[in-house]
């Protein structure tokens, strides 16, 4: 059984059992009808399985008998899949003259991606993150009810890829359109999603809010290097002489390099696991900027010598990566009183 | 002498013929290319076989079939009233036949090369499979067709053992031209075999050239 239907006015449901060959599918989840929705997971663990049910590509056994082109889904491959025959203009209008019903604004959507330049020309003559931007503005003007994205940035090298987050953060603020964007990297995860699905061997494993997903140390997907946690901050005050914007969160004060402008919106702080480390007294004479008073709220094992321990600051959590001695010898159990050193803060969007 | 008799009923032939494989070639490419039923190896012998079989035995095999009281001939007498072998339909059987694989394979080559999620992004932008064969894997398999098109009419204009033997040589009805010049050759005419050979030389010349010059300039990127 398969499905791809609004049965609340919040949540899309996507229901999907299918056995291809020895690996089977099994997900039953409801996804928020707006913003964006990462779908994590190691290689092999079926997210592109989960894209191509929805899309109506995989014709498993029980799946809808809808064919793809009545679906409403569209799909941001891996690859662009820009019609070679056509013009930009041209593979931009496929879509858009067969949705027939009036979705984005079309000069809208091509000065949103930066593509007005390329309108005249082959795909054949574009940069690999040009064709992207192209195929991802393609898709929008079909006005689907629901975009895939099943990860677009992965063919691109690593300065392609930065010049297209830019255009992906856009997206997200702009647009309603549901967007279910696939990725094995927890950065790009972090940076666009306000939503998480964890899927480890054809099944979802965690789905919720992406804040609260990243703070569950239950989650082995996530426990590995992926481990670390999000926080809303707002920048509050730049110190031009050493180069550091001042964040305040509900936990305290973080400093971060870099000049953010004060009084700008919340920005998403990403801090790895293994950038936390734990004191049981406040540290004298350290290098680390940021020593914030926090509780141990959990402690799980994760590998052989290795704990992840959570801390609660305010209604935020950081996630530390410790080893299992240090536990032991600092005698670290929950309720403790603690101080976390956080040696590298990642600002998102 | 006439030349252009012959002349032109081979260049109908070729072009009924061409215009026929179309229609039946092309789905049996895209069927080809796209299945994955065990049984695909068979059906690709059967479509190769006209290029490896000697035409007499082709020949042998279709004068029975066609013939009156052949499968296809007897079905034929009765409907129509006359036979199909020693006739222009006859011929435009056996030719379609003969040239099968001269068309099937260039095309399915050419389908089998189209990158599969380039028609799976056509779908999914509102595209149903019939609509994405004709605006995505048509224009992009151009090549596939030209040179299916060039060799079916050359190769239907070249052939011979097959046409002596389903059509005979009935002047206006199955007289092709290279019927035309074995007739000239057996009764010592060499002047007029000559002036049809080198038509028909520089004829096949100036096709494939064609075709190739054609098929280097128009590349779909």
């Amino acid at each position: 059984m398969s499905s791809v239907s609004s049965i609340r006015q919040q949540l899309i449901a996507v229901q999907h059992r299918a056995s291809l060959g020895a690996f089977t599918l099994d997900v039953d989840v409801g996804i928020p009808a707006q913003g964006v929705t990462g779908v994590f997971g190691e290689s092999g663990s079926g997210k592109t399985t989960l894209l191509r049910c929805i899309a109506g590509l995989e014709t498993g056994s029980g799946t809808d008998s809808r064919p793809p082109h009545q679906r409403g889904v569209g799909y941001v491959f891996q690859e662009p899949q820009l019609f070679p025959h056509l013009s930009v203009e041209g593979n931009i209008d496929y879509g858009r003259r067969r949705a027939g019903a009036d979705g984005l604004d079309k000069d809208h959507v091509v000065e949103m991606l930066g593509i007005g330049s390329l309108l005249s020309r082959k795909p054949a003559g574009l940069s690999g993150g040009e064709a992207q931007r192209v195929a991802i503005a393609a898709v929008l003007l079909r006005a689907p009810e629901l975009v895939l994205m099943d990860e677009p940035l992965a063919s691109l090298d690593q300065q392609r890829k930065d010049e297209l987050l830019p255009y992906l953060d856009r997206l997200h603020d702009e647009l309603s359109m549901p967007i279910i964007y696939v990725s094995h990297s927890i950065d790009e995860i972090c940076r666009l999603c306000d939503h998480l699905l964890v899927i480890d061997d054809g099944s979802i494993v965690a789905d919720g809010e992406l804040h609260a997903i990243l703070a569950r140390l239950d989650v082995p997907v996530l426990a590995g290097r992926s481990a670390g946690s999000v926080i809303d901050a707002r920048p509050e005050r730049y110190d031009e002489g050493y180069d550091l914007t001042l964040f305040r969160f509900s936990g305290g004060e973080l400093l971060v390099p870099g000049h953010y402008e004060a009084g700008a919106p919340r920005l998403r702080l990403r801090i790895a696991a293994s950038d936390v480390s734990i004191c049981r007294t406040r540290p004298q004479q350290t290098t680390i900027l940021n020593v914030l008073p926090a509780t141990i709220d959990e402690i799980q094992p994760t590998g052989p010598a290795t704990d992840l321990v959570r801390l609660a600051m305010g209604s935020d959590y950081l996630i530390a990566q410790v080893t299992r001695r240090s536990v032991t010898n600092l005698d670290l159990k929950q309720g403790d009183n603690v101080f976390a050193q956080v040696k590298s803060v990642t600002v998102r969007h | 002498m006439e030349i252009l008799g012959p002349l032109w009923l081979s260049v109908q032939l070729a072009l009924v013929t061409t215009f026929v494989l179309f229609l039946i070639g092309t789905p049996v490419a895209w069927w080809l290319s796209r299945t994955a039923v065990r049984w695909k190896p068979a059906v690709q012998a059967i479509v190769a076989m006209p290029i490896v079989l000697p035409p007499t035995v082709m020949g042998f095999y279709l004068l029975v079939l066609l013939g009156p009281y052949g499968a296809i001939g007897g079905w034929w007498f009765e409907l129509t009233g006359s036979t199909l072998t020693f006739s222009f339909a006859g011929l435009v059987i056996a030719s379609c036949i003969y040239s099968l694989p001269f068309a099937v394979q260039p095309m399915q080559n050419a389908f089998e090369s189209l990158p599969r999620q380039m028609l799976e992004f056509a779908w999914t932008q509102g595209a149903s499979k019939r609509d994405a064969f004709f605006s995505v894997a048509v224009p992009m398999s151009s090549r596939g067709f030209v040179t299916a098109a060039v060799l079916s009419f050359a190769h239907t204009l070249g052939e011979f053992g097959v046409v002596l033997m389903v059509g005979g040589n009935i002047p206006g009805e199955t007289r092709v031209v290279s019927i035309a010049i074995y007739d000239q050759v057996e009764s010592l005419q060499y002047g007029a075999a000559h002036q049809m050979s080198l038509l028909l030389l520089a004829f096949a010349f100036t096709v494939l050239l064609g075709m190739y010059l054609v098929n280097r300039r128009w590349s779909p990127e």
